[in-house]
Parts: C-alpha cells; structure tokens; sequence
C-alpha cells in the first residue's frame, strides 16, 4: 500500500475518500484520472466491511457480470454466478492495486471538523495515524455500519440473546434453541433459512418487505431490471425519495434458488406480524402480516409487468415464467409470545451509517445526511453509496461506476472555483473520460 | 377514450394533503394531534358521547359542530339498545378510516371511484368478557372487512388501493398493535 512520509504528523492533500470499498476505490480511479491528489483512508484493510461485517454464507444478490467496476476485469467465465463475499473483497484488494489507489489502511477516521480557511484547506481528518488537511472530502464509508434496533430491545428478557445482523456469523455460534429472526429482507431471510438448516426452531417476524423471484423468463431478475432502467430510475421517477432510500433489500439469496416467505413456511419457519414490542415478557407482533404480504405481491406483480411490456415490445425470446404463488399467510399467526420461548433472537431490522466521527453540522433531525444526489450541505463534501443516493442502484456495486463520476466531476469544479457555490446548485460538468 | 388525460374526482383534495404533508415535514411539531371524546353515562350500559374539539397545528381546532353518538349493548345483554355497542363503533372507525384512504389513495393514482362498501365482521367469543375463561381475550379475535369496489382501474390496482389504504391507516395501525393507555379516575 502507498504511504507518505510523515510532516510532524499533519499531512496535506487536495482530496481525502474515507474508506477503501468499492465506492472509495471507484472514486480514487476517477480522482487519479483526472490529476487530483488524493488519499484513501481505511480502518482496516481493503473491502473491510465485506469481510469483517458480513455473515460467513453470503454471496453478492447481484449477478457476477453486474459487479464489475471501472478499470477492472470483466465478469470472468461465468456473468450468472454469485461470488461469495469474500471473493469480492479479494477482487477489491487487486482493483486497489491495479488502479494504484492511494490507499492507507489500519487508518481509522476519529474526527472531521471544518477550519478557517486556511492556505485553501477546508477540513481536518484526526486518524489513528495522525492528521490531514484537505479541500475536499468524499464519505465513502459505507451505509450499513450499525444495526438499526428497535429502542424496546433495552427491554426484552435477559434470558432471550440477541444478536445483530452485523455480529451474526453462522447458527454454529448460536445458542442451541429456538430462535426468532426479525425482520424479513434478503438478510433476515437469508438468516432464518441457514438457522432453520441448522435444526433450529425458527420464527420470523415480517414487516414491510420487498419480495422479488430469483429468476424470471429465463433470466436473473436483476438482468431484466438493469436492461428496462429499472435500476437506473433516478431520484425524479421516484414516488416518494423517504420511502425508497428506506426500502429493505429484496428477498433474494445469490444463488440459483428462490427464497421467499413461501419457502420458508415449507420449512417449518413461523411466520409473525411485525415485532412491535415487549410487555411483561411477552413479546408483541403486529395483526398486519396480511396486508404487509398482499403489498409486496402487488409490487412485484407491477415490476414483473413492466419487465413483460418490455420483452414483448422488443420481441425477445423469453418463454413465459411458471406463475408466482401468492404468499401463504397463515390463518391466525400468533400475536403474543412468551419472549421466553425464545433462546436467541437476531435483528435483521436494517442498517444505519456511522457518522459519530463526523463534526460538521449535516445531519438532519432523524442523524440524516443531509445531500442532494451525493453533494452534502456543505462545500466540499461528497458522500457515496447510500440507497437511492442518486438513482436505484446508487448502493449496488453496478450504480457505484456513474455515482463515483458524477461525484468526482461535481467535486473537480468546485475545487476549480474557488468562491463558494450555492449548496443545492448540482452543477455536474460532463467528463470526458 | 384517452386513458392517459382522464382525471379523476373522488372529491378528495390530494393538492392540499401533499403541501400539508410537505409543511409537516418542515414543522414536526405542528404534526402532533390530540383526538378527544368525552362520554357521560346516562343509565344502564347507555352512555351518551360527544367529539367537538381536538388539537393539532399548535393549537386548539373545532369540528364545524358537535357530534354525538349514543353506546348501549343489545336487548339480549339485558340492556336497553340504545346505540351501538361499543366495539362496532371500532367497526365503524375502522370502515371510516380505510374508506377515507380508498378514496385518497384512488385520487392520488387518478382512479375515478363509483362505489366503495366495505363489510366488516369483528368476532369475539364472550367467555372472555364474561370472565367464563381467562385464556379468552376480551377484545375481537379477529376482524375481517371486505370491500367491493367499483372503479375504473384493473383488478390489481383495486387491490394495491386496499392494501395502501390499510399501510396508512390510524385505526388499523390501532387495532393491530398495540398502544399504551392510561386509564385513572380523578
């Protein structure tokens, strides 16, 4: 790894990218490419978060041929296959180093904070391995740093485990006993179902959800949703911004199986309403499990219309896919359990961004960064990889390519304008790459 | 005819409900509402109740008038049936609640609506109430309301407008989980 000699422990650069994943490396490439002087500061080591921060099963829920990023390699021999996650992170630490990206690791950020302009510098970044000053800052750490846990968590019985989604490894580590998975997106479904395998009793609790087939007409969905923009749907088209930077991820495993509610009743997994709190040791779930069903159906019903409009206005070969069964709600699931019929429970209720280390004031009411298609309140700060940050695919590794450059190009003219622009004003001059 | 320019009249007012949603985003704290009843017992299990004023926007607000409605239980309770019993005014909130949605809902998607019912049925067994056994909840085990609508917009559609009306309803959110209540004497 690149490291620079040391000036009494203060450094300077025009550009800082806060950690080494895919979105910080896809921003160095850019960087680089057009001049700008710039590090990379990761806490750990290359794709840190992958490695570090994931459950020991998981593949990518993208297919391998939309995993690539600027400057590297294609797909490789097979595009429909899912790369285990730590594959990933190996092809993140060679993209580092084909791309020669500037990155200084075991460098943990503590704080960032504004100074007076000072010989053009504008932030301070205290790390482990002393300070830099720099213009400009492009937060690229990552939106899934803390499990986001209900506050009614304080609550339940010491003799329930709980476990987040993020310390979760395997259900080897898992006490023996029944166990309740919260939460219903590809992680919550992706745990219960390796819980279940394991010959645990398991229980789910389902909110909101997002449910889509693995495959449709012959092809990964993922295929059909980049080929009709579907994954390109930018922040205009969408209905409501809240709503969809705050959708769980799709019930989806990377592999070639299917993995939905359905599957998992098959399994013998219990399906319950949300989880809604806590009372005198009774664990509380909400009467909505029909509706919350009935509403991801619908939705995917719509999306698998759209992909069928555009196969048939194109005419492609792709023969029609068996019907999708409707989720199977059972008849009166339970709204009140004993919390102490559980042994462990995990929560996979969502992740949230660390920012603790962040001095500046650019979070709103709810701990929010406060951006506008990656440009936040503040001049000269960029963030990366946040759901539906500029368009759908803004937190998959196939939206980091376009983000990285509209990122980089807004960064590039700013610095070459040197008064201050107005924060909302997105001016994204056109690279010509 | 033109699907794409039809507009549709539920006589809802999506505009206001959109820049009422959006000045509620600027100001959190105007979102805070209080709904308030009051209820004087007349004689028996009759009770006679009223709604008028409640809080919300900062400040106190008023119904154009007082509304009133009478609770009894029926004959067969040996009471006198001079209202409704208490727990079909749950029906009725819940029907009220999820019809406004509808009709909301339908507006904001530009779906003119003809005929909107809802049936609701809340089953309860009475050994709970009645004390006969206490592994008996007092309250419904459950509620089931079926809508026939007539509109003019495809099966599923109709279907997506139920199942949003219910994702934002008061009273469903009420009835499905649960509240903390306090209940004192003064």
């Amino acid at each position: 790894m690149n490291s620079r000699p040391s000036s009494g422990g203060t450094r300077t650069v025009a550009t800082v990218v806060i950690g080494a994943g895919q979105a910080g490396l896809t921003c160095s490439y850019y960087l680089r490419l057009l001049g700008v002087d710039h590090v990379v500061l990761e806490r750990g080591d290359v794709g840190s978060s992958w490695r570090h921060q994931r459950w020991d099963s998981m593949h990518l829920l993208t297919p391998n041929g939309l995993n690539t990023l600027p400057g590297m390699d294609g797909p490789g021999s097979d595009p429909n296959g899912f790369m285990h996650k730590d594959v990933f992170a190996r092809k993140l630490l060679d993209y580092s180093m084909s791309i020669k990206a500037p990155v200084l690791t075991q460098t943990e950020v503590l704080q960032v904070s504004a100074m007076s302009r000072n010989g053009g510098q504008r932030f301070r970044i205290d790390t482990r391995q002393g300070t830099w000053l720099c213009r400009s800052l492009i937060i690229a750490s990552g939106a899934f740093n803390q499990p986001r846990v209900p506050v009614f968590a304080k609550t339940l019985p010491d003799s329930i485990q709980q476990v987040s989604a993020l310390e979760y490894r395997n259900p080897a580590r898992l006490a023996e006993g029944p166990v309740l998975v919260v939460g219903a997106s590809a992680t919550g479904l992706q745990l219960a179902n390796e819980i279940r395998d394991s010959g645990r009793e398991v229980s789910l609790a389902v909110g909101e959800h997002v449910r889509l087939p693995r495959r449709y007409r012959g092809r990964d969905i993922f295929e059909w949703m980049d080929r009709y923009g579907i994954l390109s749907r930018t922040l205009e088209e969408a209905d409501d911004i809240n709503r969809v930077r705050n959708l769980p991820s799709p019930q989806l495993i990377g592999g070639v199986q299917d993995l939905d509610l359905n599957v998992l009743t098959d399994k013998g997994i219990q399906l319950h309403g949300r989880l809604m709190g806590c009372q005198q040791g009774k664990l509380q779930f909400s009467g909505s499990l029909n509706n919350v069903c009935e509403l991801a159906d619908l939705k995917m019903r719509r999306l698998l219309k759209i992909i069928d409009e555009g196969i048939d206005s194109a005419n492609l070969d792709a023969p029609p896919s068996a019907p999708i069964a409707a989720t199977q709600v059972p008849a009166r699931p339970e709204l009140l359990k004993s919390a102490s019929e559980f042994r462990t429970l995990v929560w996979a209720t969502g992740f949230k961004p660390d920012y603790s280390w962040l001095q500046l004031p650019v979070l709103d009411a709810k701990g929010r960064l406060k951006h506008r298609e990656g440009v936040v309140d503040w001049p000269g700060v960029y963030v990366m990889g946040l759901p539906y940050m500029r368009q759908h695919k803004s937190s998959f590794i196939c939206g980091v390519a376009q983000d990285a450059r509209a990122v980089v190009a807004h960064l590039v003219g700013e610095m070459s304008e040197p008064v201050s622009r107005s924060a909302a004003g997105i001016r994204c001059l056109s690279l010509t790459l | 005819m033109n699907i794409q320019t039809r507009i549709a009249n539920n006589g809802v007012n999506v505009k206001a409900l959109l820049e009422a949603r959006e000045a509620l985003t600027e100001a959190p704290e105007a979102a805070r509402f209080q709904w308030r009843a009051r209820c004087d017992w007349v004689n028996g299990t009759h009770s006679h109740a009223r709604v008028e004023r409640f809080f919300g926007l900062g400040e106190e607000q008023q119904h154009k008038q007082c509304f009133a409605y009478d609770c009894d239980h029926p004959e067969l309770f040996a009471a006198e049936d001079k209202g409704a019993t208490p727990v079909e005014y749950l029906l009725v909130g819940l029907a009220g609640c999820l019809t406004a949605g509808i009709a909301s809902v339908a507006q904001n998607r530009n779906i003119q609506l003809r005929s909107v019912q809802a049936t609701l049925e809340g089953d309860m067994d009475l050994q709970g109430i009645l004390g006969i056994d206490t592994d008996v909840r007092n309250g419904f085990d459950n509620i089931s309301v079926v809508f026939d609508i007539d509109a003019d917009a495809s099966e599923d559609e109709i279907k997506a407008l139920v199942a949003q009306s219910q994702k934002r309803s008061a009273v469903f959110d009420a009835l499905a989980n649960p509240t903390h209540i306090q209940v004192q004497a003064r």
